[in-house]
């Protein structure tokens, strides 16, 4: 009895660092907020020389999903894996669906890791949690034409801490629907 | 500033310099503080005396980079093995004119007695110049304290963060922002001349590489192809790349493009993750991180088509991010001891493997062009920083931002 309620226990901890709970920020159409124009602003440049200035801009306009799908936007991994959860399979599957359902909307899958190792080669890794993605949507007849990725490797932290909870929550796919 | 001194006096290391200040101040950009952690047992006891009708404070520059190199301890005249005396006047067109001198203390022999002219905003290039005469006349080998670096700033909390491209002097300070966006920048690296600098940019929700002009900002995208563009490298002469694309189904391979023609040659061939590539000194190989074998490892292959890689490093399951040595004797790379990742240094004849830094998250290795110094990317009490370690092991420092995170340093080259 002792052993089966120490395994619930392990397994419980795994279940906690695998999944996090998905924060509001983790959501696309949160993340997307209020153009900040002070922040491509010139910078200060007295020594007479030129800088390209501001470029990028965090907002972005992305597409209202259906109320099942809101919120619902993140897949999480484990360290150094690209395997996607039984669980986060059906959360494939109802993307999957709602895509079949309109035929011209687009996906982005945004792979991102943790803050461990070396950048570059964490583009890779990141670059891999897409892709995994993106294969278990082709699984579910999504061409893969209708679907980009990009890794951002660890350089967009969803949390930011040197512990595990953050690392969980940033080891993730983030899918992300651009609006017209 | 109190909690840095605090902290040098509880350093074991009793002989270890302090040195710090507050570098270029001109907003934008986050400023670098330096300090030492860590210096050599017997630095050489240094005076440099102010000046005479200097309208800037050289002297004071040239103490703080000598110092800074943990070789010398700068003091007063009564206990220093050598002088540094000088004299600033104007010159031809406003320029400045330092006629200094070096003296050995011991013997009374003059060992420098030179002239160092600038235009008047480039009065701290002259300084750092007199600075690397003084080094290589009593050490012996070129140090690099009139060259430039380059890192990543990122400031705000996720997932709003601000990043910036920023170009400094060695010593962090002229630190200005080449670019600025909402969305990462990554892998800024100095072109062979000193005049350009490549870098990755998210700008536009996907990754692109870019070549920009460090004096006028002129860009220009080089690589913006579907997926992974990461990580390029200069080759030697400068007219090439070596970069990181994936395929359509998400491989990275590292590949080489001629700047000029635009003509990509695939390196590698492998579905593991091949990135991280830099050329041997003479360009005819390439160095790169590949997790073929289970964890990443740095391999080797001729810079051609269809070459057959050779695995480098052996010693631990995690090597990652190689940068080799001016003088092409010794490779440096990120490696993983237990749970903490370090900068180590690989002897590239005999193989011998040095673990040189001592953080639990220390990351992306640059060589200074004297060869003498690495700078890294490190975190200290949750904040990203950048430290150097000599190359020896011996002088360790920390280079903090003001406020923000900086991160992926890299060593420009020397100037004419």
């Amino acid at each position: 009895m002792r052993h089966i309620a120490a395994i619930l226990l392990i397994l419980g901890l795994l279940a906690a660092c695998k999944s996090a709970p998905p924060l509001a920020s983790d959501n696309p159409g949160e993340l997307a907020p209020r153009a900040d124009a002070s922040a491509i602003a010139q910078p200060d440049d007295s020594a007479g020389t030129v800088s390209a200035g501001g470029v990028g801009n965090d907002a972005e306009s992305t597409i209202v999903l259906p109320p099942e799908l809101q919120g619902r936007t993140v897949i999480y991994f484990a360290f150094d894996s690209d395997s996607i959860s039984a669980e986060d399979q059906e959360l494939v599957a109802a993307h999957a669906r709602f895509m079949s359902g309109k035929a011209g909307v687009r996906l982005r899958l945004e792979g991102h890791t943790d803050e461990r190792g070396s950048p570059e080669y964490n583009i890779g890794l990141g670059e891999r949690r897409a892709q995994a993605v993106r294969r278990a949507l082709g699984l579910q007849g999504v061409a893969d034409s209708r679907v980009a990725t990009v890794s951002y490797g660890e350089e967009r932290p969803a949390a930011s801490g040197e512990n595990e909870d953050a690392y969980s929550r940033n080891r993730r796919v983030e899918l992300v629907y651009p609006g017209g | 500033m109190i909690d840095s001194i605090r902290a040098w006096w509880r350093s074991p290391l009793r002989c270890a310099l302090l040195v710090f200040f507050v570098l270029g101040s001109r907003g934008a950009e986050a400023q670098l503080q330096v300090d030492i952690t860590s210096g050599v047992s017997a630095p050489i006891p240094l005076a440099i005396e102010d000046f005479a009708t200097d309208p800037q404070a050289s002297s004071e520059v040239i103490r703080q980079d000598l110092a800074r190199s943990g070789r010398f301890i700068v003091g007063p005249r009564t206990t220093a093995d050598y002088l540094v005396t000088g004299r600033a006047s104007a010159g031809v067109g406003g320029r400045t004119t330092i006629d200094f001198e070096l003296l050995n203390l011991l013997n009374g022999q003059r060992l420098l007695v030179e002239r160092v002219t600038s235009p008047p905003a480039a009065w701290r290039n002259a300084a750092h110049r007199i600075s690397d005469r003084i080094y290589q006349k009593i050490i012996g080998v070129r140090s690099a304290f009139a060259t430039r670096i380059a890192y990543v700033s990122v400031d705000g909390q996720p997932p709003s963060q601000r990043y910036q491209v920023i170009v400094a002097d060695a010593d962090g300070e002229n630190a200005r922002v080449v670019l600025q966006s909402r969305l990462p920048l990554m892998s800024p690296t100095w072109s062979p001349d000193g005049e350009s600098i490549a870098y990755v940019s998210f700008e536009t929700r996907a990754a692109a590489i870019y070549i920009q002009k460090v004096r006028t900002a002129e860009r220009r995208r080089v690589s913006g192809r579907a997926g992974v563009n990461n990580a390029p490298a200069w080759s030697p002469d400068g007219r090439k790349l070596a970069l990181t694309l994936s395929s359509g189904s998400g491989n990275l391979d590292v590949h080489v493009l001629e700047l000029d023609t635009g003509v990509l040659t695939r390196i590698t061939d492998h579905p593991a993750i091949d990135t991280e590539p830099v050329w041997s000194v003479d360009g005819s190989q390439i160095y790169f991180t590949s997790d073929r074998a289970g964890g990443p490892q740095v391999y080797r292959t001729e810079s051609i088509a269809d070459a057959q890689p050779q695995r480098i490093t052996f010693v631990g399951n995690y090597n990652a991010r190689p940068r080799v040595s001016p003088d092409g004797k010794q490779l440096a790379f990120v490696t993983r001891e237990g749970g903490a990742y370090r900068i180590a240094l690989q002897d590239l004849g005999n193989g011998v493997v040095r673990v040189l830094s001592k953080g639990q998250q220390d990351e992306s290795p640059a060589f200074s062009p004297d060869g003498g110094t690495l700078i890294y990317a490190a975190r200290e009490r949750g904040q990203r920083v950048l430290g150097t370690v000599g190359a020896d092991g011996l002088i360790l420092q920390r280079l903090k931002a003001d406020r923000g995170e900086v991160r992926e340093p890299t060593w420009g080259p020397f100037l004419p």
